[in-house]
């Protein structure tokens, strides 16, 4: 029975070879323009920026695109991100993180052990490792349309129904979407997965899909914390995964150079309006190294940036950290096309702004993937920033922290990004401080935290540190500090360095690692994330958290959780708040039946799409929070759907439901 | 609501803590070495303690006081600065300043005066652990019952001696007039109120956020009496809700976490204003509080007032009070500071939870073996032989125990000992004579006294002892209602006695601590709680009395006596007022002294004694209609039941009176069964056998409550149709 699919498969992959190949061009004509603007703008202008993120070497022509068709083949099957990159624990019990990608690669963290056990209460000795390989005779065969693979096939659009494919696009990353699959249990998984080229393939998957009515997920980068990748239990029909993670789309000509830039997805750059109009599957990193090879940047960058994609950002109304000088994903956008079962949507224009009823964009934007599969954006762009500049704050306690925050905000003179952890994640960036190299510079640390805690007399136990990233005009930047520094100043905080920024957003990208370090050791975790008033952001702050600490308590859990925030992003008239919380579940089960016991426990206290998050979710609500600032609704928070908008606001959006989609083609059943 | 307000059904089985004699340790120990020793209280979350003049500042900023400020100069026109003076006035008048000098000052004279007035001071102190725990976890509000001055005093002296941080205590204004004393009380933590400020905006707005600042910044635990006032009779008063509702208010708006509520119930063997109380009940004013009166009031320090009993409860959480009852979001669209009126659910869970509360209270006080005798005297005016006091003693602690008492009876002492040790200590109430035991009333007027003022002295002896039964009435109270239902109902179908238990349960709910819309559960409680002393039998549609359940419903019936007789003569009164706007403030002394003219006629005497002859026994047993507080809760309960409307004009509040439905409650309170004494009791117990109920011309049946027209419209008749078939 296995066999044929297999023969299928490979016959398949022979479609793409055509693609592949114009792919290859593009790549080495992109690789000489490249090379050639290098030599015009000089070294200087490299982004630092992008020093916490995957460093992906520029050089390197096979890198074009950083996800492959078979995910597998670089990434995590059951955790995050790349598969040569993970936190562990050596022989000598040191922290350390493998990998060439990051800056903190191959480094080692000589305190993680501490914090990490007297935080959790853990022991390295207990260790709770993932079901190693994919078993794939535990994946559910495939429920297939025939004569829609068949038409499929004769339209020339990639597709497989590979066990390991399906599984990779038949979660996101939930915590117990990760723990199920760490256990190799495995739900509901997609019946196939196809590979749309371009805008026109995408439009012959939804007639074919209409056609036989099969069931369309669009998938972009898998990043999804909010069960939107989860296949429906309840859907029946075939489900077929749309991934837009290969559209490489026709080269255009540049439009003002000239210059056909062959680089894939990125279809032209329009210099004059400060526009580029791309293919929606590009995935952040790839869309953002493009740019900056043409001197451009879309300033776009989210958390997630190194694997999500264009089309997904828009789907959930994704925010950039630094939204304060580029804006979200809505202030960005100016035009979008998306294919619907009703047919193409777009505007007739790119004007800056329509006064044309209600903006259809709107509908878009935020729709998850329940109305159509958006193809193509255009985009704003800015010219690289000349200069970057980190910076940190210490505050002695939240509380100022947040009214300096506050008064930053007031005076609208946030830096591209301003963030304030709290203590707790303080000493948590603390723990991921690497070897010194040198005693002078341990001295120097040692001389530091004298000065704080002595003679600033800063509690170490209340202290918390904002971190800031400023970009533009090296004299306006230094300006824009100094101002900052003052407000500050008022609030009692003091300059920290540009070092302990800098770590400060490396923790973001390297967190979601740790959490597959924590799930080897009893200790699960999830984040979450709300937008509030001003007025409510320290009380929001600690009922949320002390809510966290309490459930646990109450759900037996032996050692207290962490459970910490920050606040990532100001607002005029409020700010977003993000918040941690991990615990260690030993000793909530019997430890010779820890796999089954932890099942249980997790479903009775977490549920399938835990409970401990929902008794957060509803504190949030209740302190005036929203439901969701920019990971979106999904099928997790869909529940309290209609008290955010009102049943009338819910039917509005029903409606156009009904319209754009009556057969429930878009069926992943997310917002709704 | 949550399940740490609902007690278990068998209230029996509730475990209590220890209690130790804190005195113990003063009387080994220097009072002054108490007084100045080391106090380092643990404080909420580890914060460092704020000044009193940072609150100030803190609470004269708030957005919330600078928003009425700002209205208040708008809507009459007066300049902002003004208003915000006025405030700052006001807050000063208000607000404590506690010194820690004062509070020892306290520590040392307190210690001398409570060993001299207590033979111990009993606390759980599990409870105060519990307690420390709760002030460093939350915001903390303490809610002690109140019948004695000395309540807020003993509250401050025991919190510092086991080290807790010391309380703000809201106190009524009238205590500021007592010019060094109400000082000294603002120095060790007092706060005072105006009695009533409905209309003033600005008073409200700097008191509420005067103590929801404290409250949010953990300042101090905040202390204040449900009750509103101290309690003249012994029962506890129906509660105020104001207070309550403004310390929840901080937890809806999720400006904390959660507010913990500690019931805290403080008994006295012997109340020191025990006389004075009656007094008052009898119209004879306060006295004005003045340091003179304080000073003058010396000479009880001469006296022994036994032990005092303080029970800390288990803190209440406010938020697994709102669990899914408030919706907290509804505060999300109008900014925090801008006062806004609280949802009818938030309103209906104070509400609720002052009761429920007030009910903790009453079921954690200690309650003396006085309580027993001074409950049989009452009901035996004749007096009682010792052994047979005695016996029937031990027979009401077993049934009390049955019902959850939680009584502080001596297993190790012989019976006689107990008792005689109640009656040496109120000796001022109950004679011992021949081997007899009975109320302390004078029998024959003293010279020059006129009948008047001799029926005043007796309902002075009168109302005191009853405010010792009142302390265990509590314990009765629901059974008692159930088996006066039970004798009247026409049937013993469940729905009818239900019906009958629901009329009275709605007349006495300002009489008793009962819960709004509760009459469904305390119907079971009770039926539960007198199928447990095995008084009735209850099967799937009906409930009887049983065999054995005479004596014990007959005393629960007898305890209920001159409360039903009071309400009837108030009753009687509006019937015969013939003036047509009767104020409101002349009500009680009118309604008194129809009751008194009454008594003197013997008229009274008649309905009582049930026609047996004039006797000093039978006219003791309706002192109690002279009560204003019995008066002025029968009023209310007219009041509810739409017998009596009050109509406001100008200034005054005049009552309306609906005669036909006020005599038509009359007739239904008339014939309501009664008048049975304790000898009663004796020969029913010996009648034990009969099947009959109670000897004697049986009452006519009662009129059908739904039948009733005149109380058309009134909430019973609306209680009643639904359990029309």
């Amino acid at each position: 029975l296995l066999f044929p699919p297999l023969q299928r498969g490979s016959s398949m992959a022979s479609n793409t070879d055509i693609s592949e190949r114009q792919r290859i061009a593009a790549r080495r004509l992109r690789v000489v323009a490249g090379h050639l603007q290098k030599c015009v703008q000089g070294e200087g202008a490299g982004v630092s920026a992008q020093a916490c993120k995957t460093e992906t070497p520029r050089s390197s022509p096979a890198k074009a695109t950083s996800v492959p068709k078979r995910r597998q083949d670089i990434m995590k099957w059951n955790g995050w991100g790349y598969s040569d990159s993970r936190f562990l624990f050596n022989k000598k019990g040191q922290g350390e993180f493998t990998g060439k990608r990051y800056r903190l690669s191959g480094m080692i963290l000589p305190s993680l052990k501490d914090w990490f056990e007297a935080t959790f209460g853990t022991s390295l000795q207990h260790k709770t490792p993932a079901t190693p390989t994919l078993n794939v005779s535990a994946v559910p065969p495939p429920n297939l349309v025939e004569p829609f693979v068949e038409e499929l096939k004769v339209a020339g659009v990639a597709a497989s129904h590979d066990p390991e494919g399906r599984v990779f696009r038949s979660h996101g990353h939930c915590l117990h979407e990760i723990f199920a699959l760490r256990e190799g249990r495995i739900g509901r998984v997609p019946d196939l997965v196809v590979w749309p080229n371009c805008h026109n393939d995408v439009v012959k998957i939804v007639e074919l899909a209409c056609k036989y009515n099969v069931c369309l997920m669009p998938y972009g980068g898998g990043t999804s914390v909010s069960s939107a990748l989860e296949c429906p239990l309840e859907e029946t029909r075939s489900v077929v995964s749309l991934d837009t993670s290969q559209m490489v789309g026709t080269s255009f000509p540049h439009r003002h150079t000239g210059m056909i830039k062959g680089s894939n997805r990125i279809l032209w750059i329009d210099e004059k309006n400060l526009t580029v109009h791309v293919e929606a599957g590009i995935i952040g990193q790839d869309l953002e190294r493009q740019l900056n090879e043409s001197g451009y940047c879309t300033g776009h960058e989210p958390d997630s940036m190194e694997f999500s994609s264009l089309g997904g950002w828009v789907a959930t109304r994704a925010s950039g950290m630094k939204k304060n000088i580029y804006g979200n994903i809505e202030d960005l956008v100016v035009h979008i096309k998306m294919v619907t079962p009703r047919g193409v949507i777009e505007k007739s224009c790119q004007g800056p702004r329509m006064s044309t009823g209600p903006d259809i964009h709107h509908f878009i934007m935020g729709s998850e993937g329940t109305l159509g599969v958006v193809t193509e954006v255009t985009m704003k762009i800015r010219p690289l920033p000349e200069y970057q500049k980190y910076g940190s704050i210490v505050f002695p306690n939240f509380q100022q922290g947040v009214s300096c925050l506050r008064e930053v905000a007031r005076q609208r003179c946030a830096p591209a990004s301003i963030r304030l952890m709290d203590n707790e994640q303080f000493q948590f960036g603390h723990a991921l401080k690497p070897q010194v190299s040198s005693i002078f510079t341990s001295f120097l640390d040692g001389l530091k935290k004298f000065y704080i805690t002595k003679f600033k007399g800063f509690e170490p136990h209340h202290l918390c540190v904002a971190t800031l990233l400023f970009e533009g005009d090296r004299e306006k930047v230094l300006q824009h500090e100094k101002q900052v520094y003052d407000i500050a100043a008022k609030f009692g905080g003091l300059a920290a360095g540009e070092d302990n920024g800098q770590r400060g957003y490396m923790l973001t990208f390297v967190i979601a690692y740790l959490r597959d370090l924590g799930m080897d050791y009893y200790v699960i975790g999830e984040s979450f994330e709300t937008s509030v008033p001003w007025d409510r952001v320290l009380d929001l702050c600690r009922n949320v958290k002390e809510r966290i600490v309490r459930e646990c308590k109450e759900r037996g859990v032996q050692f207290p959780p962490f459970s910490t925030c920050r606040v990532t992003q100001t607002y005029d008239a409020g700010a977003c708040v993000y918040f941690y919380f991990a615990f260690n579940y030993r000793g909530l089960a019997d430890p010779l039946h820890v796999y089954e016991r932890v099942e249980v426990i997790l479903s009775q206290n977490f549920g399938s799409n835990a409970d401990d998050l929902h008794e957060a979710r509803e504190e949030i609500l209740a302190n005036g929070g929203s439901l969701s600032h920019h990971h979106g609704v999904g099928k997790l928070r869909k529940e309290w759907m209609k008290e955010a908008v009102s049943t009338v606001g819910l039917g509005m959006l029903q409606s156009v439901k009904e319209y754009v989609d009556p057969n429930n083609i878009f069926g992943n059943r997310n917002l709704l | 609501m949550a399940s740490v307000l609902y007690s278990p059904r068998d209230p029996g089985l509730k475990k209590r803590d220890e209690l130790e004699d804190m005195l113990e340790e003063r009387r080994r120990s220097s009072d002054a070495r108490h007084a100045l020793r080391c106090y380092a209280p643990a404080v909420y979350k580890g914060l460092a303690p704020r000044e009193a003049s940072a609150l100030r500042g803190a609470v004269l900023q708030s957005d919330a006081l600078q928003h009425v400020i700002g209205q208040v100069s708008a809507e009459c026109g007066e300049r902002r600065e003004l208003v915000q003076e006025e405030a700052a006035h006001l807050l000063d008048e208000m607000a404590h300043r506690l010194r820690l000098g004062t509070v020892r000052f306290f520590a040392y004279v307190l210690s001398k005066v409570f060993k001299t007035l207590f033979r111990s001071v009993r606390v759980n102190e599990e409870g105060v652990q519990r307690l420390q725990q709760a002030i460093q976890d939350h915001p903390v509000v303490l809610l002690p019952s109140h019948r004695s001055y000395m309540d807020f005093l003993m509250m401050s002296y025991i919190l510092y001696t086991y080290d807790l941080a010391l309380p703000v205590i809201a106190a009524g204004m009238d205590f500021m007039s007592m010019k060094v004393v109400g000082e000294m009380l603002r120095m060790s933590g007092a706060f005072f109120i105006r009695r009533s400020f409905g209309g003033d905006k600005l008073y409200w707005a700097v008191f509420s956020e005067y103590v929801k600042t404290m409250l949010r910044t953990g300042y101090a635990p905040i202390e204040f009496f449900l009750e509103g006032t101290r309690s003249r009779t012994g029962k506890s008063l129906t509660p105020k809700t104001g207070l309550l509702n403004i310390v929840m208010e901080p937890f809806f708006k999720g400006e904390v976490f959660d507010i913990h509520l500690v019931p805290v119930s403080i008994s006295y063997d012997r109340i020191l204003e025990e006389s004075l109380y009656a007094r008052e009940l009898l119209g004879v004013p306060k006295p004005k509080e003045t340091t003179s009166g304080l000073l003058k009031a010396r000479q009880i320090l001469r006296e022994d007032y036994g032990v005092m009993h303080v029970y800390f409860g288990h803190p209440v959480s406010v938020r697994s009070l709102a669990q899914g009852r408030v919706k907290r979001s509804q505060y999300n669209l109008v900014p925090r500071h801008i006062p806004q009126r609280p949802c009818l659910a938030a309103q209906a869970l104070v509400g609720e939870a002052a009761f429920r509360l007030v009910r903790l209270q009453e079921q954690a006080m200690v309650l003396r073996p006085w309580t027993l005798v001074a409950t049989l005297l009452l009901q035996n005016p004749d007096g009682m032989d010792l052994p047979v006091l005695e016996e029937q003693a031990a027979w009401l602690r077993r049934l009390a125990l049955s019902f959850g008492a939680f009584l502080d009876w001596p297993d190790c002492k012989p019976c006689r000992e107990v008792v005689g040790a109640g009656l040496a200590l109120h000796k001022n109430l109950a004679r011992v004579s021949g081997g007899r035991a009975r109320l302390a009333v004078a029998e024959t007027p003293g010279v020059g006294q006129t009948a008047e003022e001799l029926a005043f002295d007796r309902a002075v002896g009168v109302l005191s002892c009853a405010s010792y039964r009142n302390q265990i009435l509590h314990v009765f109270i629901r059974p008692a209602l159930l088996s006066v239902a039970l004798q009247t109902a026409n049937s013993s179908r469940k729905d009818e006695v239900y019906t009958c238990f629901n009329f009275l349960w709605t007349v006495f709910s300002n009489e008793f601590i009962l819960c709004p819309g509760a009459s469904v559960q305390d119907f079971e409680e009770a039926c539960y709680l007198l199928g447990k002393c095995c008084a009735v039998q209850e099967s799937q549609q009906d409930i009887v009395m049983s065999e054995g359940g005479h004596a014990t419903l007959a005393f629960l019936r007898a305890l209920l006596d001159p409360f039903l007789q009071g309400y009837q003569v108030v009753c009687q009164y509006l019937c015969k007022e013939t003036e047509e706007n009767l104020r409101e403030n002349k009500f009680v002394p009118a309604a008194r002294n129809f009751a008194l003219q009454l008594i003197l006629a013997g008229v009274l005497t008649l309905v009582a004694s049930g026609g047996r002859s004039l006797s000093l026994a039978g006219t003791l047993k309706c002192y109690e209609a002279l009560s204003s507080d019995l008066q002025k809760n029968a009023l209310a309960a007219l009041v509810q039941l739409e017998a009596v409307t009050k109509v406001k004009v100008g200034d005054q509040v005049t009552l309306k009176v609906n005669r036909r439905a006020a005599s038509s409650l009359e007739d239904m309170l008339e014939f309501l069964p009664r008048n049975l004494s304790t000898r009663d009791c004796e020969r029913e117990r010996e009648a034990a056998g009969e099947p009959e109920r109670s000897p004697g011309p049986r009452p006519p049946p009662l009129p059908r409550w739904r039948v009733s027209v005149h109380l058309r419209g009134s909430a019973v008749y609306r209680d009643c149709l639904w359990l029309e078939p």
